[in-house]
């Protein structure tokens, strides 16, 4: 027999909220609004990391290419910043809420089971956190190292290119010469994959658009998607590593 | 069949349980999980030891009153089908079986292998229902439903309520549970006068009760003995987002 008194009890029921908080603050309290945030900011930055990808193969046009493409951007002004800032908005969302999802997650199960075998959860849905950690490290390293212009003593060196624009395709092959460098874009670029291959599918199931028929196509058509991007991604420090492309000037 | 069974011992709520090791010699190979649990008890009490506690009603799949983890998966390695529909002959003879309760803080351990799933019911009583005029059973066809809808509804219905969802889900989160409860209301024209304050008022509910949140593994349709898609938790997402549209618009 189960005394009532010892019944765990749950403060639950006492604590539905009957009024809203306000809609805003209640969706962003929401499990469901959480995820939406999530899907949301992940969409963009997903849209951001093709776009990143088309710029860039643009190395393997040749130097007019891709510098007159990198003045494109820097013409831009004001607008460029406010494009950083949209972005680093996003990326910040994206990480807050996730976070907060996740530590969610684990108190809402202290114990853990001794045994435990999945059956049908990938080990990239099961780490979006971990892959998503290692890509924020990849992106600060990115960041420093190309638009910084940090751990590499040839880019201070680096002249502009006869049209007077800075040669972004000579200061990426010399960054890219460097092994630990293009290994660790490489690891790096993996990671993201890893996490694209849950996530580019995933929102569409957070933001409710699918059904019974279109998730699996969807599953399919987001790890096709990550796998082409990494194949993208890598394709330029592989390409300069094997010496395909060679730089624009000589220091 | 010989067995060797390891299984989960715990007092009462507030002890610490272990895994106790048992060895089940001489079970016949049609019998159930639960079955082969009785006849180790039957034993136990011959010796004068205090039984293992475990949970069942109907033992044919359909109160989902079972709650085994078995081998690590939500009622054992045989889906779909609850704890007392997987049959010794799924394994092999002389296999170690390890038996724990379904892992996830809002069902709390009440002994053995007896968890307390009324944080469940407490979803249910936010807005699981029709507040609806009792009488008499209406006319059958007096409210045309179209049959994809009828069908559709009657998926979501067969959810049994085993909590197996939150138990297999590497968050513990109840989305399937709580999803399969909007949808079948949703789905009807009976439930269409409180779709909004339902899906609101139940999503709330589970986020209060200190469920995990959904990270779309779909490890919990994986396991769910009615076979309750995830698609259902996509519906979930889309009743949600309206509802709070409709809700900032003063409806």
């Amino acid at each position: 027999m189960i005394d009532q008194k010892s019944e765990p009890q749950s403060a639950a029921a006492a604590t539905v909220r009957t009024k809203p908080r306000g809609l805003i603050s209640d969706f962003c309290h929401s499990s469901v609004g959480r995820k939406m945030i999530v899907a949301v900011t992940g969409v963009i930055l997903i849209l951001f990391v093709i776009g990143h990808l088309l710029g860039n193969l643009q190395i393997f046009l040749g130097p007019e290419w891709i510098n007159a493409y990198s003045q494109h951007l820097r013409d831009l002004g004001p607008l460029l910043w406010l494009i950083r800032a949209f972005l680093l908005t996003t990326v910040i969302l994206h990480i807050y809420f996730t976070i907060l999802l996740a530590i969610e997650n684990r108190r809402a199960r202290p114990e853990r089971y001794i045994d435990r075998q999945y059956v049908k959860a990938s080990w990239a849905s099961r780490h979006m956190v971990v892959s998503g950690l290692v890509v924020l490290a990849f992106i600060i390293f990115h960041l420093l190292h190309f638009t910084g212009r940090k751990f590499n003593p040839q880019f201070p060196l680096l002249k502009l290119d006869p049209l007077n624009r800075y040669d972004v395709y000579s200061m990426m092959v010399y960054g890219f010469q460097n092994v630990y460098v293009s290994s660790f874009y490489i690891v790096g670029l993996f990671l993201l994959t890893l996490h694209l291959t849950h996530g580019s599918s995933s929102f569409f199931q957070s933001l409710g658009l699918n059904n019974q028929r279109l998730t699996p196509r969807l599953a399919i058509g987001g790890r096709i998607l990550a796998w082409l991007l990494f194949i993208g991604y890598t394709s330029i420090p592989i390409a300069v590593l094997l010496g395909f492309i060679k730089p624009a000037q000589q220091l | 069949m010989n067995f060797k069974l390891r299984i989960w011992r715990q007092r009462d709520a507030k002890s610490r349980g272990k895994l106790v090791k048992y060895d089940a010699p001489d079970i016949p190979a049609q019998a159930s999980l639960l079955e082969m649990l009785d006849i180790v008890n039957e034993r136990l009490l011959l010796r004068g030891e205090e039984p293992i506690a475990f949970d069942s009603d109907c033992r044919e799949g359909i109160c989902g009153t079972c709650s085994l983890t078995v081998n690590g998966e939500a009622h054992g390695p045989d889906h779909p089908g609850a704890a007392c529909e997987l049959y010794m002959r799924k394994f092999r003879d002389g296999e170690t079986i390890i038996v724990e309760p379904f892992r996830v803080k809002s069902f709390p351990v009440i002994k053995d292998l007896v968890i307390d799933r009324s944080a469940l019911d407490r979803i249910v009583q936010a807005g699981g229902f029709i507040s609806a005029r009792a009488g008499s059973a209406p006319e059958a066809n007096s409210i045309p439903i179209p049959k994809h809808d009828a069908d559709l509804s009657m998926e979501a219905a067969a959810c049994i309520g085993c909590g197996a969802c939150a138990a297999a889900c590497p968050n513990a989160s109840a989305m399937l549970f709580t999803a399969a409860k909007v949808s079948h209301l949703a789905l009807l024209p009976q439930g269409e006068p409180e779709r909004t304050k339902r899906v609101v008022s139940m999503v709330q509910a589970m986020d209060a009760e200190g469920f995990g949140n959904c990270t779309n593994t779909y490890e919990c349709e994986a396991v769910c003995p009615a076979e309750i898609s995830a698609s259902f938790i996509a519906k979930l997402n889309r009743e949600y987002s309206k509802a709070s549209l409709r809700r900032s618009a003063g409806e």
